[in-house]
């Protein structure tokens, strides 16, 4: 087996050392009857590489890569350029093959990128400070209530209609099972919900999300401010990154949490994981934060180096009195993002928005033309909402069968209902004969 | 002319062994590397996108941002950035990372490979179930594995790591006294010698944690346990191989307590690596157990994570799984259930339907070893941890009796009365060039030194390790506090003063944190 490197000799000598006959003794804790006497049933015996290799790619070979096709697909997961760069250095094996950095002297690299990551996040989302990454942007909102509710010693939190049902319902499972209570709004795909009206003396937090789950660009300002009076936080959520490069950030919305999905930079779409969370806050509410935080700090020496830090908040330390039980997270996602955007910087981030957005102008131009097609959207950035007049989810099967990836029908994100909503998004990775591809096959199965 | 035929010089001219002070502050290979905000050019970038193309804004009434304050670098700069950063880490492709309760194995670059395939990494979460066929059977598969090689009934994928299958798991038992009407258990007992994320998951879960003292030789005090037991406990959170690295003996006996009590048994499966391929967990009266992709089937720690928690149930526990899960229809299609209904099931924990990325190197993991070679690998990491606590024996103090399974456990007894720590000794394996051991885990012992070599070691590594260790413990016998107090001394950083970070938290860098730092000096 090419992954041990013990040999027979080895393995004789070293029982010898050990003073037992075989290696069976060492099992002799194990109940005699849970022992099994040699490889269990049921399963292939070991294969090289070339067999594994053949057997996974057959199974690759069965579904459609985004890529090969127009693909429109968002709500949630984004199919953006991930420059070269950005996975070869990912695989170092001095990033890839660490653990988490609890031996700082040897672990410098590792902590830098967070102490960079932390800050990358809270320039983009407008925040004071931000952790080291959640597991991703639905774990990180249900995180930022259950924050919410240790901060405000509330136990409601109001969710808007328009947050992504997979994050409402990570959320109220959480609500099930740790004992809170969730206002879940109905979803507005064309918005007027009147979430402040939800609002008491119980009420914890509200959770919006911007751009919403059908691609609306809402200013959060004034209800920030109605929460602040009346005692709740404002949590915003964001599902693209790509957004922050183009659209007021939540912290200069009076966010008091962002919980958001960094899919978008670095990261590919991985049939939905691994991804990573972003979590940041403002200032005074460091202390309540979830995960892992890095900080600065001098050497023994008098030198700059960077530790995991305030970490008497984590389970490995408080144990049953810890913020979160959030151990493993999403360093090596975390990387990946952070990557991306030093390639990006400021001038290339602003840009790779812009871009979305005309893309996603273009296309939506385009649909509207399409006989039977509105436009449910007054405002978007790269995804938005359309009505057809036939269920969505046909018509998307349709479209599959055309080589085209059309869209998230609303009915499949919200567990039926709003059959007639098809979610759409675009990129600058579709070209604008995707979007006539797109609108042609559209107005054939309609 | 006659040309210069003197060469080069080709022998060592000068044998001054000392370390010089540079100019620049690198050290040979070892190169200072400033923060990426620092190297900022205004104007600079390292990708090339097209200018977008003129359109009405859509944006709605949100006024454009204005600068976020990002740096602009050129391609070269970001590259240079991450490896010299990369090179400040020790990893498992470095050398012996003998992290206790890690698992820190070789991680094969085939399962990268794989995960790479377009046909997995380039599709999206919510394309129709007609275009993701592979990657839903790829799950099953993965699926098929974990129920075998455990001999449970039931799997859920969903977990993004450890922590969070054990929430999973807590919320499957809860669900299953709530669908019994059965409301008056208020406990979870978690073992004193526990990893830290079970009593934060029982708690988290509203549970009140009880804590199980463990007996003289390092496993649950059963007495204890049963005295316990009761109408009030919903179940018990038992790690096994339990983390002083020993298998609990009367682990059959336990779970009929358990049961016998109408609660039900949760082990934390993080060191399965022991006994993978060797022992089903379902023959040891388990119920519900999650398992570490990132430690037992190899998926890289990534300096953090991601990780993947999948949890295996018990035909008791198996109706109470969170959606979504695959399920194969007669005609051989397979589907995602991404609803709970009115059913038992119940979730979602979070977006999408976990880390596909894991499974694949999982699965590639799997595969390769077969069920033969995953026994050969519990075979082997058993061996190394005995051999080492063999020949380690007589210079440090192991804290119970081996055998132990693939990790041994030793306490600073050996330290008493040199001044020397295990915070020290730690410290001091750095500069050998070994990654310590997990310090002062599990608590049940003190200074606790936890060393986990896993199969992927030679013996070769492991007498090169257990020479630095042995000479390490005979140092400090000698009385050379000093040498340890001020190790390490050959790393990118010397020790660093956390408690400094603490208590004046820097977490980002900013300007004006800089300006301040100037002004300051």
């Amino acid at each position: 087996m090419r992954y041990l490197p013990l040999t027979e000799a080895d393995r004789r000598s070293m029982l010898e050392a050990i003073g037992v006959s075989s290696v069976d003794e060492l099992f002799r804790d194990v109940p005699e009857a849970a022992r099994l006497s040699g490889p269990i049933e049921g399963l292939s015996n070991h294969m090289g590489e070339l067999e594994v290799d053949r057997a996974l790619s057959a199974m690759a070979g069965k579904n459609l890569p985004a890529g090969s096709v127009p693909s429109f697909l968002g709500a949630g997961a984004y199919r953006h350029h991930i420059p070269a760069t950005v996975d070869h250095l990912v695989q170092r094996g001095e990033f890839l093959t660490a653990y988490t950095p609890y031996q700082p002297e040897v672990s410098q690299g590792t902590l830098q990128v967070l102490f960079e990551f932390q800050t990358q996040v809270s320039l983009l989302t407008g925040m004071d400070v931000a952790n080291a990454s959640m597991y991703d942007g639905a774990t990180a909102c249900a995180e930022a209530v259950m924050m919410a509710n240790r901060v405000t010693r509330r136990k409601k939190a109001v969710l808007s209609g328009g947050l992504h049902p997979h994050y409402r319902d990570t959320t109220t499972t959480d609500a099930r099972f740790i004992g809170f209570e969730t206002v879940a709004m109905p979803p507005a795909p064309n918005g007027g919900e009147d979430l402040l009206a939800e609002v008491d003396g119980d009420t914890s937090c509200v959770v919006v999300q911007n751009p919403d789950v059908f691609g609306h660009v809402r200013d959060y300002t004034e209800l920030g401010k109605a929460c602040q009076a009346k005692g709740a936080l404002l949590i915003v959520v964001v599902t693209e990154a790509v957004s922050l490069g183009l659209l007021t950030p939540p912290g200069e919305m009076g966010a008091d949490i962002v919980a958001a999905e960094g899919q978008s930079l670095g990261n590919a779409l991985n049939f939905g994981g691994p991804y990573v969370g972003l979590f940041a806050v403002k200032e005074k509410l460091v202390r309540q934060m979830p995960g892992r935080l890095c900080g600065q700090t001098l050497d023994a020496d008098g030198r700059r180096g960077f530790v995991l830090t305030l970490s008497t908040r984590e389970q490995h330390i408080r144990r049953e009195k810890a913020t979160s039980n959030i151990c493993t997270n999403a360093g090596l996602c975390a990387l990946a993002f952070s990557i991306h955007l030093s390639l990006l910087g400021e001038e290339g981030f602003a840009r790779l928005a812009r871009l979305n957005h005309a893309k996603a102008v273009q296309l939506a131009d385009k649909l509207a033309a399409v006989k039977g097609v509105e436009i449910v959207n007054g405002s978007f950035f790269n995804e938005f909402t359309v009505k057809l007049p036939k269920p969505a989810a046909h018509v998307v099967e349709e479209l599959a069968r055309r080589g085209i990836l059309a869209g998230v029908p609303a009915s499949r994100l919200f567990g039926g209902g709003l059959d007639d909503l098809l979610i759409v998004a675009a990129t600058e990775t579709n070209t604008e004969s995707d979007m006539d591809a797109f609108a042609t096959a559209l107005a054939e199965v309609l | 002319m006659s040309m210069n035929n003197q060469g080069r010089p080709t022998g060592i001219q000068n044998s001054d062994s000392a370390v010089p002070e540079t100019v620049t502050g690198n050290r040979g290979l070892q190169i200072e590397e400033p923060l990426i905000f620092e190297q900022d050019s205004a104007g600079r970038c390292g990708v090339d996108l097209p200018e977008a193309p003129a359109v009405a804004s859509r944006l709605g009434a949100v006024k454009p941002r204005g600068r976020i304050g990002l740096p602009g670098l050129a391609e070269p700069q970001v590259v240079r950035h991450y490896t010299r950063l990369s090179q400040k880490n020790y990893a498992i492709d470095s050398g012996l990372y003998p992290l206790g309760s890690c698992t820190m194995k070789h991680n094969p670059r085939l399962n990268e490979k794989m995960a790479r395939l377009p046909g997995f990494a380039d599709v999206h979460p919510l394309q129709p179930e007609s275009t993701v066929q592979g990657a839903l059977e790829l799950m099953a598969e993965l699926g098929r594995w974990l129920a075998t090689l455990t001999g449970m009934a039931a799997v859920t994928l969903a977990p993004a790591a450890g922590a969070h299958g054990e929430m999973c798991g807590i919320m499957a038992i809860r669900s299953a006294h709530d669908a019994k009407g059965d409301t008056g258990r208020t406990k979870i007992l978690v073992p004193e010698s526990a990893h830290g994320t079970n009593p934060a998951t029982a708690a988290a879960c509203g549970y009140a944690v009880e804590a199980i003292p463990a007996t003289e030789d390092g496993r649950v005090d059963l007495e204890a346990l049963k005295a316990k037991l009761g109408p009030d406990v919903a179940g018990l959170m038992l790690t096994n191989p339990n983390t002083c690295g020993l298998f609990e003996r009367d682990i059959v006996t336990i779970a009929e307590a358990v049961h016998a009590a109408g609660a039900y048994f949760y082990c934390d499966g993080a060191n399965f690596n022991a006994i993978v391929g060797r022992v089903r967990p379902a023959d040891l009266g388990i119920d519900v157990m999650h398992i570490n992709l990132h430690k037992t089937f190899s998926t890289p720690h990534g300096g953090g994570g991601p990780g993947s928690g999948p949890v295996v149930f018990s035909e008791s526990l198996a109706p109470y799984v969170p959606v979504p899960y695959v399920v194969q229809d007669k005609d051989g299609a397979f589907r995602l259930v991404e609803q709970a209904g009115d059913g038992p099931a119940f979730g979602r924990m979070k977006a999408f339907h976990g880390q596909m990325g894991m499974f694949v190197r999982a699965l590639a993991y799997m595969m390769s070893h077969g069920a033969d070679g995953l026994r050969q690998v519990a075979n082997d990491a058993v061996l190394n941890a005995n051999y080492l606590l063999a020949r380690l024996q007589d210079v440090m103090t192991p804290s119970f009796e081996g055998p132990c399974m693939h990790e041994c456990l030793f306490d600073d007894h050996f330290l008493k009365g040199t001044g020397v720590t295990t915070l020290d000794i730690a410290k001091a394996l750095i500069d050998e060039g070994f990654h310590p051991m997990t310090m002062y885990f599990p608590l049940v012992v003190h200074g606790a030194l936890l060393i986990e070599p896993t199969e992927t070691e030679s013996k070769a590594s492991l007498d090169q390790f257990v020479t630095a260790l042995r000479a390490l413990a005979e140092r400090a016998k000698s009385g050379d506090v000093a040498y340890f107090q001020g190790a390490p001394r050959l790393t990118p950083r010397r020790r660093l003063d956390e408690t400094a970070a603490a208590r004046k938290p820097v977490l980002r860098w900013s300007p004006a944190v800089e300006e301040e730092k100037v002004a300051a000096e």
